[in-house]
């Protein structure tokens, strides 16, 4: 058991390299937020959702918008109820305990990760939670260490760091686009999205571009097994 | 800002959200649909969300955000690294304002 931890964690440490990395972005974005060392901390380790954490700090204002920020964090981690049914043939067999100790520590990363060795050769659940110490140890490291250079940031417009939101999930989408299939869920999110947000204070323009372009998916797109085919 | 209720109340439903999502997909793993719409709606939202996310921003950034966003696109698909691009984007936009502050 403790063997496929050691190897799950060592097979995360190239993604790992890109979370520190992405995470001390976030650490100095929640600096110049006024969020502090210690709610960072607690926020890494009990939510554990990249994306997530970049637009509640995006969100991070006095009062805190505490019902839009539980929302937005709902429906962006949506595709979790996704990741997780992914993962039964990983747990057959296993006690309840089991699934619920386990699944916490499941990310984007090394979920992908366990996914490619399980279709390789097979594994368990040690390494997948080998994969999220290793990820969770990154994501602490990366974003504490930024949120302690964010405190000596001054003029973060100088660096950009205003675009940096923008750049991080511009950079995700266009590392997910597949193609046509795409393209009229893609524009009907972003026109909902830009007409939301001008009559509409908040954020939530998130909710209804994403909801209204996954919608448009499902009623005008195929079947993926015949989207590959044409 | 000192850790306070708001604080903590905000983190906590943050969290107990997305342990739900991660739990809930295995232990409804039977009952979930492996196609059909929600399937389909599932499947585009990752995308459609971060679409979301960025395009009022986008059009808010002006002339050398949208070409550092141009940018950003084109260097996720050429590479396939997200955080160089998300670094390409960030270096136009600091470089321009720079010049512009010069």
């Amino acid at each position: 058991m403790s063997e496929s931890v050691r190897r799950g964690f060592i097979a995360n440490l190239p993604v790992a390299a890109s979370v520190g990395a992405y995470g001390s972005v976030l650490g100095v974005l929640a600096a110049q937020k006024g969020l502090g060392w210690l709610a960072l901390a607690l926020m890494n380790v009990s939510v554990f959702a990249g994306s997530a954490q970049f637009v509640m700090v995006e969100m991070w204002e006095t009062p805190l918008p505490i019902f839009e920020i539980t929302m937005a964090v709902m429906v962006i981690n949506l595709r979790y109820l996704l990741i997780g049914a992914s993962l039964r043939p990983l747990f057959i067999g296993k006690s309840l305990g089991h699934k619920f100790a386990r699944m916490h520590l499941v990310t984007d990363e090394n979920w992908a990760v366990t996914m490619a060795e399980y279709r390789r050769c097979g594994t368990d659940t040690g390494f997948l939670l080998g994969g999220g110490l290793c990820v969770i140890t990154a994501w602490n490291a990366g974003t504490l260490i930024g949120h302690r250079l964010g405190a000596f940031v001054t003029h973060p417009e100088a660096f950009a760091l205003d675009f940096a939101f923008v750049a991080v999930f511009t950079a995700l989408a266009a590392s997910l686009f597949e193609g046509k299939r795409d393209i009229l869920p893609w524009l009907v999110a972003a026109a909902t999205a830009i007409a939301t947000e001008l009559f509409f204070p908040g954020k939530w323009y998130i909710i209804t571009g994403g909801m209204a372009g996954a919608l448009v998916a499902m009623l005008t797109q195929p079947e993926r097994e015949v989207a590959h085919v044409s | 800002m000192y850790p306070d209720l708001s604080v903590a109340l905000a983190i906590a439903l943050a969290a107990i959200v997305t342990y739900g999502l991660r739990i809930g997909g295995l232990l409804l793993a039977d009952r979930l649909p492996d196609s059909g719409p929600f399937k389909r709606f599932m499947d585009a939202l990752p995308g459609t969300i971060l679409v979301s996310l960025v395009a009022p921003g986008i059009i808010q950034a002006g002339i050398w955000g949208m070409v550092a966003t141009v940018l950003v696109i084109l260097t996720a698909i050429k590479s396939k690294n997200a955080f160089f691009a998300m670094l390409v984007g960030m270096i136009v936009v600091a470089a321009s304002r720079a010049l512009a502050g010069g």
